[in-house]
């Protein structure tokens, strides 16, 4: 019996200040049926009851089918795809227990759940099985649709995910238009006042499933962003599987190739609006489930390391005593805490732009608070992903190298999590587009301005790592504006992955400290984490002045041995 | 309406015992150990659910305990359970095996229109597996044991294998029928999210001030009691008054394993080891 909703998320979720957003989901508190929520005691009741359970499905019933669902991985014959038989009933329990519509409104027979909440679902789901995530994630498509759908659409499509009869996947990728959307080629064709869409898409997660949200060209002979429009389409025989990829991991959740033949097909909001709003969305919602999804791959990874540390003795005693192995998992203890702490509040941040977005909708004025909620979630989640998908792939690492010989062997469960880890930073933007997605944030102030109260904060206890937060703060701006003042974009480009984790760091100092001033049990995290932050700020920004003094604006001679 | 119902039990969890789990005078110290949902009974609450859905029949499912018990009522109430019922009484205390179903069985029969009631082969605490046929007598149904799998469900008959110790028999009944069900029955399903919000707020009568029953009524988070007086039994078949069964004496006994022996594969082996067996572990007072 083993329960995923632990001590540390109990710890990192009790810090979000929720309660905005549970009164702007929950109406106020005002209704008072028996489905309604009518304070924040209960709905963090509720929540705690929500996620409690959502660590016993994790733990007891989805990870001892995890072996099974990687060893099996979905099958492809006669044009049909299959999940495993284990996916197929971790599925069936997640809809039984009635997670399917986690995020939709109760209307249409979901939970209304923050995000801040599904997001810690995600998290264990994944600890379990990494590729269940990709299915269960793909509920950001009904909340697309919850978003930006006709009513008519959110009436007839939203209830079936709510109750796991439909799965969905979003068609994006094809195979010129990876990394950059704007150049997506399907075509969609307006005839008789229908839409019909035709061409290929590619790497498609669970591409088979019955309800596709589709990025194609409805404006012929355009080739930029703005020509690029939203499709519902329905699973119909116009839409061919044509092969599902055999991939290093994840092998639970069908990667297809598809083949569209003039499908039937619904614009989804308004024309045009298809990358520059709707899958910029969709994308944010998915980078969030995929930190979160890092984020418990490394979680398994850490504890199968601790394990096996305790286990294995070698020259006489538990190799857990051996300063080379505690090294690794001190460091692997240090960055998932301070990253949890980053995932969740992003997921705060995302949910307070949804609060104002809906109060937009209905015709608050909030023009100002939705820009600078906007504006942090946007900087937030390319940060934690980038943060976390990386340290999933560190922690996986790490952790089959104290497993030594036997972790390479299929008989332990840590080959598995690095396999899957491998494409947490590779999809939905690889680290290089976070950086990419995070940079602007720096250089524009919202950084600086997030970062300005760790010099207020009130910690007694920690004082002196309160001033050594602030000195490597200062270091940071500084190293921020060097770049910037030498307007030099490839520079800037260059130096920008430096920064971005400069910035991931102290923004985590920031987070952990005042967990750490209320809870001392946390503060030889704290310490250990700091010390390291010291050092590896020190380093990348000795590293950016280097460059600066050794190449300047000639960086670009860098990439001169390259080019054929 | 046609009745499923399903008696569960509350127990110590004996998966976590600690040093004083036991009281000097040799009965449970329920207060030092986590109360749970008996694990077989929610196998029986499994199978009592999805034969519901398949036939439109209603799931009730009761307990005999004190008001603590309600939380495994209100377990149910997330697993899917229509209604739930609270069998409870002082006078109902320390009630062994025979005053246990006697008051079940009158439960049963009081619900009326009952076609398959269902139980768990054993609860963890008392391992008596003697609860189920009792009741089953009581209200005259036939009963299988020891259940561990549902073939078949259809509208006048279901299909269950049970074990038969040295082999499994395939049995086909028709209703009503009483079954015990074991832990491979199924696996039982996990609270639902959406019904977790509508019955965390259940309780008992007396949870709720005049005020909040206003609410609490018509939500349908009042869960109903039955006591001695309002089920109408008779006080002497009931708690301790009707429990024949007096525990003597309970002791501690630590096995302890030695060396492998082999015996002969002969009856004269057999013989032996079981000889070593009663010698080495049966405890006999006289």
């Amino acid at each position: 019996m083993s329960n995923y909703y632990n001590s540390s998320r109990k710890l990192h979720f009790s810090q979000l200040a929720l309660e905005p957003v549970v009164r702007n989901l929950e109406h106020d508190f005002e209704n008072s049926g028996a489905d309604s929520l009518r304070s924040m005691e209960e709905a963090l009741t509720w929540y705690d009851m929500l996620l409690n359970n959502a660590g016993k499905i994790a733990g007891d019933f989805i990870a001892p089918r995890a072996e099974a669902v990687d060893e099996r991985g979905c099958s492809f014959e006669n044009g049909k795809v299959s999940w495993a038989p284990e996916t197929k009933e971790n599925m069936d329990m997640l809809a039984q227990s009635g997670y399917m519509g986690a995020m939709l409104e109760r209307r249409f027979g979901g939970l209304s759940m923050p995000v801040s909440v599904n997001n810690i679902i995600v998290e264990m789901i994944s600890q379990a099985d990494a590729s269940l995530m990709n299915l269960y994630g793909l509920q950001d498509i009904a909340v697309t649709l919850q978003k930006f759908g006709s009513e008519e659409q959110k009436q007839r499509i939203l209830p079936k995910f709510a109750k796991g009869e439909v799965s969905g996947a979003m068609a994006l990728t094809e195979p010129d238009a990876g990394s950059d959307l704007q150049a997506v080629s399907l075509k969609a064709v307006e005839k008789d006042g229908k839409w019909y869409l035709d061409g290929v898409k590619r790497f498609i997660t669970n591409g088979s499933g019955d309800v596709l949200l589709v990025l194609a060209r409805s404006e012929a002979g355009t080739t930029s962003g703005r020509g690029l429009s939203m499709f519902l389409c329905e699973k119909s025989p116009a839409i061919v599987v044509r092969r599902i990829e055999n991939k290093l991991g994840i092998h639970g959740s069908p990667t297809c190739e598809l083949q569209f033949n003039m499908a039937p097909a619904e614009l989804v909001g308004k024309r045009k609006f298809g990358l520059i709003k709707y899958v910029m969305s969709l994308m944010n919602g998915a980078r969030l489930a995929v930190s979160a999804q890092a984020l418990g791959i490394a979680q398994a990874a850490f504890e199968e390391a601790v394990e096996y540390a305790n286990e294995r003795e070698q020259f006489g005693k538990r190799i857990v005593e051996i300063p080379a192995i505690y090294q690794m998992l001190k460091s692997m203890q240090a960055e998932i805490e301070t990253s949890r702490a980053l995932l969740y509040r992003t997921g705060l941040a995302v949910d307070m732009m949804e609060v104002y977005e809906r109060k937009a909708e209905a015709g608050e004025k909030v023009k100002s608070e939705l820009k600078s909620a906007t504006a942090l979630a946007d900087f937030l989640t390319p940060l934690s992903k980038f943060t976390i998908s990386e340290l999933a792939n560190r922690a996986a690492y790490d952790s089959l190298q104290i497993h030594g010989g036997v972790g390479y062997m299929k008989d332990f469960k840590v080959e598995r999590l690095l396999r899957d880890a491998r494409i947490t930073n590779i999809y939905e933007g690889t680290t290089q587009l976070q950086v990419v997605a995070a940079i602007g944030f720096l250089v524009k102030g919202l950084f600086e301005k997030e970062m300005e109260e760790v010099r207020t904060m009130e910690l007694p206890d920690l004082q002196k790592e309160q001033a050594l937060t602030v000195s490597l703060l200062d270091k940071t701006l500084s190293a921020i504006a060097s770049v910037h003042e030498m307007e030099n974009l490839e520079f800037h480009d260059y130096a920008a992955t430096y920064l971005v984790e400069m910035a991931s760091i102290l923004y985590r100092l920031k987070l952990y400290l005042p967990i750490a001033e209320q809870n001392p049990d946390k503060r030889g995290i704290l310490k250990f984490f700091l010390m390291e932050a010291d050092a590896r700020i020190t380093d990348l920004d000795t590293r950016i002045s280097h460059l600066k003094k050794q190449y300047g604006n000639d960086i670009s001679v860098l990439k001169d041995d390259f080019l054929k | 309406m046609k009745k499923i119902v399903v008696l569960a039990k509350q127990v110590p969890d004996t998966a976590n015992v600690t040093g004083d789990a036991m009281k000097p005078d040799g009965t449970v110290n329920r207060a030092a150990l986590p109360a749970i949902f008996n694990p077989e009974d929610l196998n029986a609450l499994e199978m009592g659910l999805s034969i519901g859905r398949k036939l439109g029949f209603e799931v009730h499912v009761v307990t005999m305990g004190p008001p603590k018990a309600v939380e495994i009522l209100k377990h149910a109430l997330y697993m899917g359970a229509d209604h739930v019922r609270l069998i409870s009484d002082r006078r109902f205390a320390a009630a062994d095996t025979l005053a246990t179903s006697y008051v079940l069985s009158e439960a049963v029969k009081k619900l009326g229109e009952v076609q398959l009631v269902l139980a768990g082969r054993q609860a963890i605490d008392g391992d008596t597996a003697q609860v189920g046929p009792q009741v089953a007598e009581k209200i005259d149904f036939n009963q299988i044991t020891y259940v561990t799998q549902l073939k078949e469900v259809a509208a006048d008959h279901i299909v269950v294998e049970r074990d038969g110790e040295t082999r499994s028999e395939t049995i086909r009944t028709g209703f009503p029928v009483l079954l015990t069900v074991t832990a491979a029955a199924n696996t039982p399903r996990f609270p639902n999210a959406a019904r977790m919000l509508r019955f965390f707020r259940a309780g008992l009568e007396s949870d709720f001030s005049k005020e909040e029953l206003e609410t609490a009524e018509p939500a349908g988070w009042v869960i109903p009691v039955w006591t001695l007086d309002s089920m109408g039994l008779d006080p002497a078949r009931c708690g301790l008054n009707g429990s024949p069964t007096k525990v003597h004496k309970i002791k501690s006994i630590t096995l302890k394993g030695t060396d492998l022996q082999l015996f002969e594969g002969n009856k004269a082996g057999i013989q032996e080891l079981v000889q070593n067996i009663v010698k080495d572990y049966v405890e006999v007072e006289r």
